[in-house]
């Protein structure tokens, strides 16, 4: 039987990270998945810099980012198998997970594993799902999609370019197409806030002179072949459009940019419990699923802003997935023990947490809670409290939704909670720019 | 000179020139688009309707309940997706109730068999999630759900196998008796058509099938003064994922009204949930454009069946054109003044249900007409494309071990192998397009629709056909997909060309 202690599902950012802290936490038997053709992941068509800021204190782009990880990899003698799709992940009578993957030179494989981390990142919206009427010409690709064609396959998908949505890669994309000679002609984005980094709206759009247009949207698609134009309209503060406010567009390339979605339907077959808000696994503070020995990183457990967040964070779900390891080959303990488990609970102008629960008992010494918020806010306060006590107060001069939050809480704070203790994380504001 | 010109590669072109390719006959089908089913055909309810709607008497009635009973065998035979999963009429008003019971005695003339009518509790034994609103439902046990991609593509590889060939991107622009012909002519040596293609190509053939959708009256009123008027009458849809496809069972309508059969919800043979269509009379015979307006309506109407519809899950939605007739029904047949003219004209609902049978009937006509004797080595029977997502563990193996290629997941959403995509470029008619692909093998159906397999199915394509990257398009001629190579491609490329390390290894044109 193929017996390892670790599988990791997925040779990206997340992925890497979590199978060299595993290795470096003592785990001998780990195999990593990828379904591309190397290792990497997205950072491979992510040729701009920008990476690895706060990891190495450089600027990279994503390939050297990657890079950095892979010769780790390497360096390690961590295995892995490369054009390889896994296709379902269960558990066994004996609790070990049974990962079914596929490829040309193993044909199927069934593989067994005592402990998982899903690093499968996430996919985009596409225009199917965000249901824009109008007809279905070539030429509608999603800001990835089209990145991938332009960096990696070496061809411009169009050459007048309609964005929707201003998330970080829409605006990678602006600026991207914008260099290789094509004329990008507006972003529009239906919140009236952007989705994205402040520095991309200033580096890709801003300072090549493309209009980013707040509170606008897609309408209507045309032309029956290649696409021929788009119709923009305004929209209320509901999102609808305000009618009268419609202007037809005319290009040849429409790029969405309008929110990312973890992939877990690998996850939802094995049986895991996703949060309804990052679409995520529901996480404690070992980065762990509801199933025991699966552990989450990533974009698949929730979307990160930066490839470094991701990097750390993986990096404690191979930690996380040794101990478990570890343990479970000593005592062959099967289960978490009975302990006080936390819930996180989101209040305010807190959209989510990760982790969603907290058992004190099983903390190390801090931990570190991402966050995200609902909307802008100014002049606002970031505070926790255990039932009546306030555990951290923070002020911020500014939250964004599409800038990733963080805090720290002590193991010595809510190790004296008791099993019915309510942990409160809220977001309050001065001044609320969408009132 | 041809035996039979088809105009129109969708369901009935391609089920007229299978029943053909039966016979010793020289047949060419002529179609517009680069593919087969790009019309009508690819944009309907996929359903094989039991046949309860039609007045009895119609030619909607007759053919609907043959063509229904046909596809059990046909199914079989060419190894396309076909399941009767019954069929559910709601009624939501008990005033109403006549209406029900006039649609199950009209089911009944037209020889529909096992209808009945349900009340009280067994309607959510039969479908759980149904409004409470329902007061009772015509249950019809031969209603079924099918893939009209495959059925249509399973007719015309099969038709093609038994010597049929397919002209695409072949508009016909003018249709012209061959030789001048006296009224009270009778001799067979007058019987010939002239058609003109838009680019000028002339083909001479002996018989025309007119079977060219929302187009069909404009040939039809070339040759006759038997004038057709068809409106293109619009149906938007919705397509939800996998995960609300278990949601009903059977196939969900409301009663029916003036314009149809109302918006229905069904799942698909493949897995999905689907829900449409409007109905909207337009001028425009190429308005294929969905609409905000629709597509609230399919939801809001599609809510009123089944209220636990989910909008998050839908992953696309999409507008077909029903052709249809002035006079409510189909036109079938040689009108009296253009002899050797078959119209095939007027296929709206149940149009897709009614195929085959319209396809026996019309080859029929036609064989009559040219006295067509059997083919004694016709080859009935077609295989599909493996298709590795629903194959077993052992069946899976197999394929893998016969050509790795089946073991190369491309489209992850739908589990599509390099290998059936490979199948499906290389196979007789093979797909030349992103969309052929995906009508054959359904790489960049799922719920990513094509984020991620795209580049990688046109690198296949341009491989397997020997395509420009800049050739390859979504649905053909002018839907091209890239504009042009970047900036260091092209400096690339110069430099190996003119580079002394050139080896001229690649296989590009």
């Amino acid at each position: 039987m193929n017996l390892y202690d670790l599988i990791v599902i997925g040779g990206g950012p997340a992925g890497l990270a979590a199978a060299i802290s595993a290795r470096q936490s003592g785990v001998e038997k780990i195999l990593i998945l990828e379904r591309d053709n190397e290792l990497g992941g997205i950072l491979n068509q992510c040729i701009h810099n920008g990476f690895g800021l706060h990891t190495f204190q450089e600027e990279l782009t994503g390939p050297e980012y990657a890079d950095r990880f892979i010769r780790q990899v390497f360096s390690l003698g961590i295995p892995f198998k490369l054009n390889t799709m896994v296709l379902d992940i269960s558990r066994t009578d004996t609790d070990q997970k049974l990962v079914t993957a596929m490829n040309r030179e193993d044909g199927l494989l069934q593989l067994y594993a005592r402990s998982i981390v899903l690093a499968m990142g996430c996919r985009e919206r596409s225009r199917g799902a965000l249901n824009i009427p109008g007809f279905r010409p070539a030429g509608i690709y999603t800001a990835g999609t089209a990145q991938r064609l332009v960096n990696m396959e070496g061809y411009l998908p169009g050459k007048e370019v309609v964005i929707l949505g201003s998330g970080d890669i829409g605006l990678i994309m602006a600026r991207r197409m914008t260099l290789e000679g094509a004329k990008v002609k507006l972003v529009a984005e239906l919140q009236p806030y952007s989705g994205g980094l402040q520095r991309n709206i200033v580096q890709c759009l801003e300072d090549y002179d493309i209009p980013l247009k707040l509170s606008h949207t897609v309408v209507d698609i045309h032309g029956k072949d290649r696409l021929t134009g788009v119709t923009l309209s305004e929209v209320d503060a509901s999102g609808r459009p305000i009618p009268g406010t419609q202007e037809r567009i005319a290009c040849d390339t429409l790029l969405l940019s309008c929110g990312l979605l973890p992939e877990n339907e690998l996850s939802e077959k094995l049986g895991v419990t996703l949060s309804s808000v990052t679409g995520g696994p529901a996480v404690n503070e070992s980065l762990e699923t509801d199933i025991p020995g699966v552990f989450a990183c990533g974009n698949v457990l929730h979307v990160h802003d930066l490839v470094d967040y991701v990097s750390e964070e993986a990096g404690r779900a191979g930690i996380h997935a040794a101990h478990y390891i570890e343990k479970h080959k000593n005592t062959g303990d099967r289960g978490p023990k009975p302990c006080v488990t936390l819930t996180l609970r989101p209040e305010g102008g807190v959209r989510y947490t990760v982790p969603q629960t907290i058992r004190p008992a099983e903390m190390e010494k801090t931990l570190l809670v991402r966050f995200r918020a609902n909307a802008i806010y100014s002049n606002c306060t970031v505070s926790v409290w255990l039932d009546d006590v306030c555990l951290l107060h923070l002020k911020k001069a500014k939250i964004t939704p599409g800038e990733m939050q963080q805090l720290t809480l002590k193991k010595s704070d809510l190790e004296k909670a008791g099993a019915s203790g309510s942990l409160v994380i809220r977001l309050e504001e001065a001044s609320h720019e969408n009132a | 000179m041809y035996d039979v010109i088809i105009i129109g590669a969708g369901v009935t072109g391609c089920a007229i020139a299978r029943e053909l390719s039966r016979l010793q006959l020289n047949v060419l089908v002529l179609e517009k688009e680069e593919d087969v089913c790009c019309g009508t055909s690819k944009a309907n309810s996929a359903v094989i309707h039991a046949g309860h709607d039609a007045q009895p008497g119609t030619l909607k009635a007759k053919f609907n309940v043959l063509g229904n009973a046909m596809m059990d065998q046909l199914s079989q035979e060419l190894d396309f997706p076909f399941r009767r999963n019954g069929s559910l009429v709601l009624c939501f008003d008990k005033a109403q109730l006549p209406r029900l019971e006039d649609l199950l005695e009209r089911g009944r003339q037209n020889g529909v068999e096992g209808l009945r009518i349900v009340t009280g509790e067994e309607i959510k034994t039969l479908e759980p999630n149904l409004s409470d609103e329902v007061q009772a439902v015509l249950f019809c046990p031969t209603g079924g759900i099918v893939c009209p991609f495959l059925m249509t593509i399973a007719l015309a590889e099969n038709a093609c196998e038994n010597g049929v060939c397919f002209r695409f991107d072949t508009a016909v622009s003018q249709i012209a008796p061959l030789a001048p012909r006296e009224s009270n002519t009778q001799g067979e040596a007058a019987l010939g058509w002239q058609i003109t293609a838009a680019g000028g190509e002339v083909f001479e053939t002996r018989c025309i099938v007119n079977a060219a959708g929302v187009y069909a009256d404009v040939f039809n009123n070339m040759v006759s003064a038997h004038k057709l008027s068809i409106t293109p009458r619009r149906g938007e849809y919705q397509l939800l994922d996998k995960k609300a496809g278990n949601l009903v069972s059977h196939t969900i309508f409301q009663l029916p009204g003036a314009m149809g059969k109302g918006v229905l919800v069904t799942p698909t043979v493949h897995g999905n949930l689907m829900m449409g269509p409007t109905a909207e009379n337009l001028t425009d015979r190429e308005a294929v454009n969905t609409t905000a307006n629709g597509l609230d309506e399919v939801m809001e109407k599609g809510r009123r069946s089944v209220p636990s519809l989910p909008a998050k899950l839908t992953i696309t939605s999409f507008a077909g054109l029903r052709a249809s007739e002035a006079d409510g029904d189909f036109v079938l047949g040689e009108p009296k003044d253009a002899p050797g003219f078959f119209n095939c004209a007027g296929i709206d609902s149940p149009g897709l249900s009614a195929a085959p049978a319209i396809g026996v009937y019309l080859a029929k006509l036609v064989a009559d007409k040219l006295k067509a004797e059997p083919k004694p080595d016709f080859h009935g029977t077609r295989q599909s494309i493996p298709h590795m997502a629903s194959a077993s563990p052992e069946e899976q193996k197999v394929l893998i071990a016969k050509d790795p290629a089946y073991g190369n997941v491309i489209c992850r959403c739908e589990t599509v192998t390099e290998g059936e995509i490979v199948n499906a470029i290389r196979r007789p008619l093979g797909a030349r397009s992103l969309d052929g692909v995906k009508r054959r093998v359904r790489a960049g159906m799922g719920r990513c629709q094509g984020g991620f397999c795209t580049p990688r199915v046109m690198e296949i394509l341009e491989r397997e056909r020997h395509l420009n990257p800049l050739a390859v398009s979504k649905h053909g001629s002018g839907s091209e997909l890239l504009a042009e190579a970047t900036r260091q491609e092209t400096e690339l490329e110069t430099e190996q060309v003119t580079g002394p390390e050139a080896d001229g290894k690649g296989d590009r044109p």
